[in-house]
C-alpha cells in the first residue's frame, strides 16, 4: 500500500511540475467546449440570427415569384439580393461568393395560372359545371423549373433543408393556386373564401416534463456531454507519453529491477489521471452553468443530476485511461503514442456519436459504434443530461465502461510480463 | 555468490551472440570487473544477471536463487547503477531516491534516514532539494548511485558507475563503493577505465565477443602477461588493437 501512495504521490508531482502540460490539459477542453457550443448554438435556435445570403434572380416577376420572394424572406433564415442574370448568379456561387442561388423561370406565374385553369375546367366539365364543356383542344403547357445552384462545398445536409423547404413552398403556392382558380370558376371570385387553405394536419412535438415543466433540449446539454467526454478521452495522449517518457529516461529500467509490480505502477498513474479527469469535467461543468449564460449561451441544469453525472465521468475516465496505459506499455517511442493516440480519440469520438448522431450512421457503422467507450459514455451522459433516468438506467453503460478499464489494463500487464519475461 | 553456467544471448536479427556460453564465478566479498571494448557483451551480460533480458539459454544463480523461482526475493537483495541515469528530471533528487527507495519497501523513517546520509558521504545535502535536471553529470551520476544502494543490496551491479563524470566525482564514488564492499556488499562493475579497475577489483575478467578471453586477480594478470606493466597491456593484448566500431 506504501508503495502504492508513494507511486501516486511522484506521479503528482511529475504532473504538478509540467505547468505548460496542466493548462494543456484544462484549458484546451474548456476553450473546445466554448467554441463547439458557440459554433453549434444557431442550429439549435428556433429562431436565427443569422441570415443566410441568397441571390435570387426573377424572370417571372408575377404573383409566384412575389409569393416565393415573400416567403423566403418570412422564413428569417435568408437574406435574398437580386440579381438580374442566371450567369452572374452561377458565377458568384460556383466561385464560393454564396451558398444558394434560385432562378425563377419567365412566365411561371402565367404558365402555373394556365395549367391551374386547365386542370380545374377539366375537373368541373367532369361534373357538368362548366358553361362551355365543348372539346377545345388542350394548349400544352411545358412543365416550368425553378434551379437551384449550391455553392459546391455546401453540405449535404444544408442542401436538404433548403430543397425541402422549397419545394414545400412551391406545392403552398401551387395548391393555394388551385383553390383561387375553383373559387373564380365557382364564380364567388368576391365573396368569403369558400377553402381554408391552411393545413388541416398539424404536428406537435411532446416535450419530456419535468415538475411538470417542459425540458427543452439546448446546444450546451449536447455539447457539454459530448465534448467533456471528448476531452476526458484525450488524456490517452499525455498518459502514454507518460509511460513511454519513463522508458526513455531510464526510469522504468530502474523499476523493472525492483520489487515492484507493474500494477502498482499503473495504478499510481491511474489515481493521479483519474483525478485529473475529474478536475476536468467539474471546470466543464462549470462553464456550462456560469460561463454559458454569462456569454448569452445556453446554461446546464445540473440539479439532482451531479452525484450521477460525477460517477458516469469516473467511469468515462477509468475507461480512457486504461486505453492511455495500454497505449504507452505498447508504444515504444513519443512519435508513436501522440499521433496514434490522439488519432484513436478522434476515430472513438467518431465512432460514439460526439460529432454525428449514431442512429444516422450507416447499419454497420452503428454496429461498430456500439462496441465504442466513448458511446457507451456519451449515452449515460444524455441518460442523466437530457432523459433524466436513474442509476439503474446507466448501470449497463458504465458496467461495460469498468469492463473496458480492466480489460484494458490486464492486457497492458499481460503484454508488460510477456515484453519483459526472463 | 554469483554462479554463471553457459550463459548465452543472441538479439533477434543479429547474426552473432552478444553473450556466448559464458561461465563464471563471483564469490561473496568480490569487486568484479567485467573488461572489454565496445559491443564486448558486458552490459548485455549485466543486463540479463538483473531480469533485464532473457537469456537465449545457459542459467545463474545468485546466493542460490534464480528468477524463475525467486523474482522479488533476487531483486531485493541485488542492486543496480544503470549506465544512463535513471532518474526523473524534474523531481528533487530526496524526492528521486524516497520514491525508488520506497519500491524497495524501506520504512519511510530508516528511508529518510539513509537519503540524508548518503548525500551527505556523496557532497550532495545541500542539492538535495534541487531538481536533478539541473545536475552536472557527475552529481547525477552521484544520485543514480545512491538510488540503487538505498536498500544495502548483497550484490551491486553497475554498469560504467564513473562513465563521463570529473575526477572528484569518480573518487567519491569508488570511495563510497570500496565502503559499500566493507560493510559486504559484493560488487560486479563494467568499465572501460582500465586504471580503475586495477586499483579497484580484487578480481577482473576481460570479455571480448560475448566470450572471457581472461580472468584473474589484476595484478596477476599483469605479472602472467609477457611485457605488460599494466592492466591496458593485458587487456590489449588479449583482445588486439583493432577498432571495436559497431551499430
Amino acid at each position: 500500500m506504501h508503495k502504492l501512495w508513494v507511486s501516486t504521490y511522484k506521479e503528482m508531482l511529475l504532473l504538478v511540475r509540467d505547468l505548460g502540460g496542466i493548462a494543456i490539459l484544462f484549458i484546451m477542453p474548456i476553450l473546445l467546449l466554448i467554441v463547439i457550443t458557440l459554433v453549434q448554438d444557431s442550429t439549435f435556435k428556433t429562431i436565427s440570427d443569422i441570415k443566410i445570403p441568397v441571390l435570387l434572380v426573377d424572370n417571372d416577376k408575377g404573383e409566384v415569384s412575389k409569393n416565393i420572394i415573400e416567403n423566403l424572406s418570412e422564413s428569417n433564415s435568408f437574406e435574398i439580393l437580386q440579381k438580374s442574370s442566371e450567369e452572374q448568379a452561377k458565377e458568384a456561387v460556383f466561385l464560393g461568393k454564396y451558398q444558394l442561388a434560385i432562378v425563377i423561370p419567365e412566365n411561371l406565374s402565367t404558365s402555373l395560372q394556365k395549367k391551374v385553369d386547365q386542370n380545374v375546367e377539366g375537373i368541373l366539365s367532369k361534373f357538368g359545371l362548366e358553361e362551355d364543356s365543348l372539346a377545345v383542344a388542350k394548349e400544352v403547357i411545358p412543365q416550368k423549373e425553378v434551379r437551384l445552384y449550391f455553392d459546391p462545398a455546401t453540405q449535404v445536409s444544408f442542401k436538404s433543408s433548403v430543397k425541402n423547404g422549397i419545394e414545400k413552398m412551391i406545392s403552398k403556392i401551387e395548391t393555394q393556386s388551385i383553390y383561387k382558380a375553383f373559387q373564380t370558376e365557382l364564380g364567388d371570385e368576391d365573396a368569403e373564401p369558400i377553402f381554408e387553405t391552411e393545413n388541416f394536419i398539424a404536428f406537435k412535438e411532446i416535450l419530456q416534463t419535468k415538475n411538470n415543466e417542459e425540458i427543452i433540449p439546448n446546444s450546451a446539454q449536447h455539447n457539454v456531454p459530448a465534448w467533456t467526454l471528448f476531452a476526458i478521452f484525450f488524456i490517452i495522449v499525455p498518459l502514454s507519453i507518460n509511460l513511454v517518457k519513463e522508458k526513455n529516461q531510464g526510469t522504468f529500467v530502474r523499476l523493472r529491477t525492483q520489487p515492484v509490480n507493474y500494477a502498482t505502477v499503473l495504478s499510481g498513474k491511474t489515481i493521479v489521471y483519474l483525478g485529473v479527469c475529474l478536475i476536468q469535467f467539474t471546470l466543464m461543468l462549470l462553464v456550462g452553468i456560469y460561463l454559458f449564460p454569462a456569454m448569452g449561451l445556453p446554461g446546464i441544469d445540473v440539479s439532482g443530476k451531479l452525484l450521477m453525472l460525477y460517477i458516469v465521468a469516473l467511469f468515462s475516465g477509468l475507461a480512457a485511461i486504461g486505453l492511455g496505459l495500454l497505449l504507452g506499455t505498447i508504444a515504444k517511442t513519443q512519435e508513436q503514442s501522440a499521433p496514434f493516440g490522439s488519432t484513436l480519440v478522434v476515430i472513438l469520438a467518431a465512432l460514439g456519436g460526439v460529432w454525428v448522431p449514431v442512429f444516422v450512421m450507416p447499419k454497420f457503422m452503428q454496429m461498430i459504434s456500439k462496441i465504442s467507450p466513448m458511446n457507451w459514455g456519451l449515452e449515460a451522459f444524455y441518460d442523466v443530461f437530457l432523459r433524466n433516468v436513474g442509476f439503474v438506467k446507466i448501470l449497463p453503460e458504465i458496467s461495460l465502461l469498468l469492463l473496458f478499464f480492466l480489460i484494458t489494463i490486464i492486457i497492458a500487464i499481460i503484454y508488460n510480463r510477456r515484453k519483459n519475461a526472463v | 555468490m554469483i554462479q554463471i553456467n553457459q550463459l548465452s544471448k543472441k538479439y533477434k536479427g543479429a547474426e552473432d551472440f552478444s553473450v556466448k556460453e559464458l561461465t563464471l564465478k563471483v564469490e561473496e566479498g568480490q569487486i568484479y570487473g567485467l573488461l572489454g571494448p565496445n559491443g564486448a557483451g558486458k552490459t548485455t551480460l549485466i543486463s540479463m544477471l538483473t531480469s533485464l533480458l532473457k537469456p537465449t539459454s545457459g542459467s545463474f544463480s545468485i546466493n542460490g536463487l534464480n528468477f524463475k523461482e525467486h523474482k522479488n526475493q533476487l531483486k531485493q537483495l541485488m542492486g543496480i547503477v544503470p549506465q544512463e541515469y535513471a532518474l526523473y528530471p524534474t523531481l528533487t533528487a530526496y524526492e528521486n531516491l524516497y520514491y525508488f527507495g520506497s519500491m524497495y519497501g524501506i520504512k519511510s523513517e530508516i528511508l529518510k534516514k539513509s537519503i540524508n546520509g548518503h548525500l551527505d558521504i556523496m557532497g550532495l545535502s545541500k542539492f538535495a532539494n534541487k531538481k536533478t535536471a539541473t545536475f552536472s553529470g557527475g552529481m547525477k551520476r552521484r544520485v543514480n548511485l545512491i538510488a540503487g544502494i538505498l536498500h544495502q543490496p548483497k550484490v551491486l551491479f553497475l554498469d560504467e558507475p564513473t562513465v563521463g563524470v570529473d575526477v572528484q566525482s569518480k573518487n567519491v564514488i569508488i570511495d563510497h563503493l570500496k565502503l559499500l564492499n566493507q560493510q559486504g556488499t559484493t560488487i560486479v562493475y563494467t568499465s572501460h577505465h582500465l586504471n580503475e579497475a586495477e586499483i579497484f577489483c580484487t578480481r577482473v575478467a576481460i570479455i571480448d565477443r560475448g566470450e572471457i578471453v581472461i580472468k584473474g586477480i589484476p595484478s596477476e594478470l599483469i605479472k602472467n602477461q609477457t611485457g605488460a606493466n599494466s592492466l591496458e597491456d593485458v587487456f590489449l593484448a588479449q583482445t588486439g588493437k583493432a577498432l571495436r566500431d559497431y551499430a
